[in-house]
């Protein structure tokens, strides 16, 4: 049937998070009603809060609701929908929605179903774009899957090669050969991936770029064969194929090479019969050569650069598009402004291999005045706000912070003061990863390519173990706040461990936050005492073998002077609870302190339970309960947001008892089980 | 509230040189306090540590909630008393909270002559005592001691304030419902045996506490009997065998968890009430005092200028300010509790005698807690005071003060002299703490005015033999008295020999007010029943 792609006048997203509220943003201002569908997980969402109608897709699990074809067009059918925008991810590139909605006669804000077919088969994929003059990554796209062809094809590219799942993305069943002695074994492994979680195991071989940049361009088709490019996007910065920085426009760009990548680019949308917005991916070798990757045939993640240096809406142009309208802007009429950042803020912990953390955002706020930045340069598309719960169910991204600037320079300067002026808390995140990143030299003189982060892996991490200056701050403003605090109006109550004619002294552990429950004797805690006069403010530190005189001063806001054997500095340090963060323009360091108690340093007793790190479910049980174990032996196996974490024995014994079995859910801070120490 | 305003200048060369002598004294006081802590020495240290045991003071840290403050009594007790160093009389006491209560802690030190009791050890263990059952405070006695220090039996042991009061105070004070709970971290001999048995639970440490009315030597001598220590008294057969212990710990950190343990299951409820307020600091500086102040007792200052520093917010509601204006009297709050001060601003007349004594009563009536700030030459004399009767009227206040049962707290700030010191509440009228500062006297009288009136005396011996008597002579004569008076009236000395319970940094009193104010809340506070009054 063919659908009458007259003006609709309610729209439904069928998504979640920043996307759904961004997309629902520009709907409303072209006067639409927005319709928001949710899971019981969302059900007080901010993208939920913001719709001017919501409807309950279904249980939390993505699978039983944003990924629910049939709840969700019942969902449209309930609320007179028009027209469904898919946001990215979820049900975005699945033919399957696109037909059902055609036959529900709901209109796809996003391609023909034919469209995203055409690209969702790699190795079909690339034959069309051979047959079109885009060029492509030498490699092997056959149907012939025998291991010796596979094994000359590779030979004939030249290692290293890539081993790539046809079906495949996401970076599952892909694999670097860097000789053929090891083609074999890597080829049987991406095989059994593959096969597991694609249900395919055909493969293909590309030639493996050694400094390839990611960069890739913006089209956009109209229902009437017109086409342009919105320029380009660098991706490069990426930590294993997920994008974690972008840019627009790619640095280095010469308007010869953009103009040859955008024709390419709008060739290949042309080739599939596209219609709406795209993104042609290619490798950008260090010669100036471009190879065609792929194409996403929806709106990115990291479409507002593009937004912020032609001055475009890009849903505008969706939903235009979709309504039937002709492309708003003709090539010619596109110009590219400045340059522009994005930076993805993630719920995860880097430190602890971007574990995904969960909790409670008690604070999320971009202060611009305080931080004195101008609103026109800086946006922030978040999908929570403060007081917002990060549930386990979900993509941990929560918001991404864009940038514009007059130049590369000044739009980085800009990224790095709204990334310290970002306020989050309660939840951990990447943001001082990303502030490392942004403030690292090497991304500011424009040494990119999707290796970066591993690159740089000893400097964009935080370390281990601080310096003793950084021991000393953390531990002054733990000390300032327990001399001031006190449980009761009893002044016994204090903790400035008050001494008649003597030095008040007050001791405290300092410890990696990921390691808070580590016990004193534990190595990654470091003792910090402080002494003090009645009525002085200097303390003196004693910090292992160091001692340094130390005293603290309030500044504006979260504001503080430091000063360590007279050397003064300023930093921003907030109180997350017992995490002291503080913020320099280098970056951020959280320590977690504690009051040292007195039960601690008497006779210690080995952590007992072990608790739940996040919300999750168990998988396995490794152990019998009762049999004896060694101290780091895996007792249990949780799976929280698509990762095993394993719990290990935190001493020689055994553990008494398990709490949960195999498939239950745990919540953060369930006891999982009960451990008995060896005499 | 009226808010203290201030007059003194901190630029003043007054200001600075009075600040500079106090930090002097202040700074005198830190070292000393310092030295007494390190005990009975580096080889006696060495000896104890080898052994596994920890410092008596490191035992008092591991025993009260981690960064809570410790009141300690009469650190220099016994200091330049007798032949030999005996480091705060070998016996460690104070008031410290343990889970969440208030206790008064009498803590041996074996490293200072094997813990034995001298007679002033005795006398701050009684005191320590005493102050518990006056605060109604859960007594923890952690034990490491040889027992009476036998070469000085006859000031240890016969008479009622000696040794024997100790065990006497456990009985009473647990008959009140005082919690008596013993650690027995070394030796518990003789006498000492009566500590844990006499408390209320006590725990004794694995091969390092021992409990026995006769050691080893006295039973071989007595019975012939050959025994190690430990099998004798140790605490595998007084928590297993004999029942002397009621809890056994693997070593001392052990022991003070399980004594937290203890304290955590009494129940303990505070019976004082208070109106109190959110605390709030002075807003006049304190750290102003020292400049203030000075250690020339002859300057004088307003007393106002000492309240407004100590008191919350610095706010004090005088009480007949322009009446007896010698003595200042008026309300206010210290760590948000309401308190009655009375603090001298120049010699004691008949007015401010009465109207210390109106003062006192209003407060009794109330139940207000007093504070005096004692700086006191004396009572005036002259034929005109005397014919006014300026002795009945400071027994008004005497009165008052001897019979207000009210918690009373009294801080030497200055001199305290003569019956002055009666006036204001001195050791004689069981105020519940007493304190000096480093720059106060006491004394009887003046040395000058000793002096004086001792060579009054003797010069009209002269006179009448008809001899004559020359200003050098008589200088000659005064001299010994002022400096007997210098030496005696020093806080050091005072406090060495138990007439106080402390000499105190005047920065940290309004801490130790408010922590003593704090802890005399776990009683209920008595009526008060006043004596005759003479009109």
């Amino acid at each position: 049937m063919t659908l009458d792609h007259t003006k609709f006048d309610t729209l439904l997203v069928a998504n979640r998070g920043e996307i759904a509220c961004r997309v629902m943003r520009t709907a409303r201002r072209m006067g639409l009603k927005t319709v928001a569908v949710y899971s019981d997980a969302d059900a007080t969402a901010r993208h939920v809060r913001e719709a001017d109608e919501a409807v309950r897709l279904g249980p939390a699990a993505a699978r039983e609701s944003y990924l629910n074809v049939d709840a969700v067009i019942d969902a449209a059918k309930r609320t007179g929908t028009g027209a469904i925008h898919p946001g990215y991810g979820f049900l975005s590139e699945n033919g399957g929605f696109v037909k059902a909605l055609e036959q529900a006669g709901i209109i796809f804000v996003g391609p023909p179903a034919s469209a995203i077919a055409a690209m969702g088969d790699k190795s079909a994929a690339k034959a069309r774009m051979a047959n079109a003059g885009v060029p492509l990554v030498p490699g092997y796209h056959g149907d012939d899957q025998d291991d010796a062809l596979l094994r000359s094809e590779a030979d004939k590219i030249g290692y290293p090669v890539m081993l790539k799942a046809s079906a495949g993305g996401g970076g599952k069943g892909m694999r670097v050969v860097e000789s053929g002695e090891g083609f074999k074994a890597a080829l049987d492994g991406c095989r059994r991936e593959s096969k597991a979680a694609f249900g395919d195991d055909r493969m293909l071989i590309e030639k493996y770029l050694v400094q390839p940049r990611h960069v890739e361009v913006q089209v956009f088709c109209d229902r009437y064969g017109n086409g342009v490019y919105l320029f380009e996007r660098d991706c490069s910065v990426q930590r294993r194929h997920q994008k974690v920085i972008e840019e627009a426009p790619a640095p280095g760009m010469t308007p010869e090479l953009r103009c040859a990548m955008g024709d390419a680019a709008v060739r290949a949308a042309k080739e599939i019969g596209y219609v709406g917005a795209g993104t042609v991916e290619f490798l950008l070798d260090a010669d100036g050569s471009f190879y065609f990757m792929e194409m996403n045939t929806r709106l990115q993640v990291e479409h507002p650069v593009t937004e912020m240096i032609t001055g475009q809406d890009l849903v505008e142009w969706q939903l235009r598009v979709a309504m039937g309208e002709p492309l708003p802007c003709t090539q010619d009429e596109l110009t590219i402004t400045g340059h522009s950042f994005e930076a993805r803020l993630y719920a995860e912990d880097p430190e602890q291999d971007f574990l995904p953390a969960t909790g409670l955002l008690t604070r999320f706020a971009l202060d611009l005045e305080g931080a004195d930045l101008d609103s026109d340069r800086v946006r922030l598309d978040s999908g929570v706000e403060s007081g917002d719960v990060v549930s386990m169910h979900y993509d941990p991204m929560l918001a991404k912070l864009i940038v514009h600037g007059a130049d590369r320079d000044a739009a980085l300067a800009t990224l790095n003061r709204a990334l310290a002026a970002l306020d989050v808390q309660g939840v951990v995140t990447n943001r001082a990863f990303l502030q490392r990143l942004a403030n690292h030299p090497g991304f500011k003189n424009v040494e990119l390519d999707t290796r970066f982060i591993e690159r740089n892996e000893a400097t964009l991490f935080a370390p281990r173990s601080y310096s003793t200056d950084a021991y000393a701050s953390a531990a002054l403003i733990g000390l300032n706040q327990l001399a001031q605090e006190c449980e009761s109006d009893s002044p016994w109550d204090r903790h400035d461990g008050f001494r008649l004619n003597a030095p008040h002294t007050i001791r405290i552990a300092l410890c990696d936050p990921a390691s808070a429950q580590a016990a004193d004797s534990d190595e990654a805690v470091v003792i910090v005492e402080g002494k003090r006069e009645s009525g002085e403010s200097l303390w003196n530190l004693t910090i292992g073998d160091q001692t340094l005189t130390a005293s603290l001063q309030s500044l504006t806001g979260d504001a503080v002077a430091v000063t360590l054997n007279g050397h003064r500095r300023r930093l921003q340090a907030r109180r997350d609870g017992h995490v002291v963060v503080m913020a320099e323009p280098s970056g951020e360091t959280r320590l977690f302190w504690r009051r040292i108690d007195a039960i601690d340093h008497g006779h210690h007793e080995a952590e007992s339970t072990l608790t739940a790190p996040m919300n999750g479910t168990v998988v396995a049980l490794l152990v019998e309960p009762g049999a004896a174990v060694e101290k780091g032996m895996p007792l249990m196996v949780m799976e929280a947001m698509k990762m095993e974490h394993t719990m290990t024995a935190p001493a020689d014994g055994s553990v008494e008892t398990f709490h949960f079995q195999s498939g239950d859910t745990v919540s953060q801070g369930d006891v999982l089980l009960d451990f008995a120490p060896s005499e | 509230m009226s808010t203290l305003s201030t007059q003194i200048n901190p630029r003043s060369d007054v200001f600075q040189t009075n600040a500079a002598s106090m930090l002097g004294e202040v700074s005198k006081l830190r070292e000393l306090t310092a030295a007494v802590a390190q005990g009975g020495g580096p080889k006696a240290r060495e000896r104890h540590e080898s052994r596994g045991k920890l410092f008596v003071r490191d035992r008092i840290d591991h025993l009260i909630d981690e960064g809570s403050p410790f009141l300690e009594f009469s650190a220099l007790a016994a200091h330049h008393v007798y032949d030999s160093d005996v480091p705060a009389a070998g016996v460690v006491t104070g008031i410290g909270r343990v889970s969440g209560v208030e206790c008064v802690i009498v803590a041996n030190d074996a490293t200072v002559k094997g813990g034995t009791y001298f007679p002033l050890t005795v006398k701050k263990h009684l005191r320590a005592q005493e102050i518990a059952r006056k605060h109604r405070l859960p007594c923890i006695y952690l034990v490491d001691s040889g027992g009476a220090f036998l070469p000085r039996q006859d000031e240890v042991f016969p008479d009622r304030d000696h040794f024997g009061r100790i065990f006497y105070n456990q009985a009473t004070m647990s008959a009140e419902g005082i919690p008596q709970i013993a650690v027995v971290m070394g030796s518990c001999t003789a006498g000492g045996a009566y500590v844990p048995a006499m408390a209320d639970e006590s725990i004794i440490v694995k091969e390092q506490g021992t409990i026995f009315l006769g050691g080893p030597p006295l039973v071989k001598a007595a019975t012939g009997e050959s025994i190690s220590a430990e099998d004798l008294g140790g605490a595998d057969v007084h928590a297993k065998v004999s029942g002397v212990a009621d809890h056994y710990a693997e070593n001392d950190a052990h022991a003070l968890q399980l004594a937290r343990a203890c304290v955590s299951r009494l129940n303990w409820q505070k019976r004082g009430k208070l109106a109190m307020q959110a605390p709030k600091p002075p807003k006049l500086d304190p750290s102003e005092l020292y400049g203030i102040v000075g250690t020339d007792l002859k300057k004088p200052y307003d007393v106002r200028e000492v309240i407004g520093r100590i008191v919350d917010s610095s706010d004090f509601d005088e009480f007949k300010r322009y009446y007896g204006d010698t003595l200042v009297t008026g309300f206010a709050h210290i760590h948000g509790y309401p308190v009655g001060i009375v603090a001298n601003n120049g010699v004691l007349f008949s007015e401010s005698a009465v109207k210390g004594a109106h003062f006192i009563e209003l407060c009794a009536q109330r139940k207000i807690p007093l504070v005096f700030l004692q700086n006191i030459t004396g009572f005036m004399v002259g034929s005109k005071y005397e014919h006014e009767g300026i002795a009945k009227h400071g027994a008004k206040l005497v009165t008052a003060v001897a019979c207000a049962k009210v918690p009373k707290f009294t801080v030497l700030i200055g001199g305290s002299f003569g019956a002055g010191n009666y006036g204001m509440c001195g050791r004689a009228y069981d105020p519940n703490l007493l304190f000096m500062w480093p720059n106060a006297r006491i004394s009887v009288m003046g040395g000058e005015q000793a002096a004086g009136v001792l060579s009054q005396v003797k010069r009209e011996q002269y006179e009448r033999d008809g001899r004559e008597w020359t200003k050098e002579e008589e200088e000659a004569f005064k001299q010994p008295t002022r400096d007997q008076y210098e030496h005696q009236g020093h806080p050091y000395y005072a406090s060495a020999r138990l007439w106080d319970d402390g000499v105190i940094d005047p920065l940290q009193t309004r801490d130790v007010l408010g922590l003593s104010l704090a802890a005399a809340m776990n009683a209920e506070v008595e009526e008060t029943r006043f004596g005759v009054f003479r009109m």
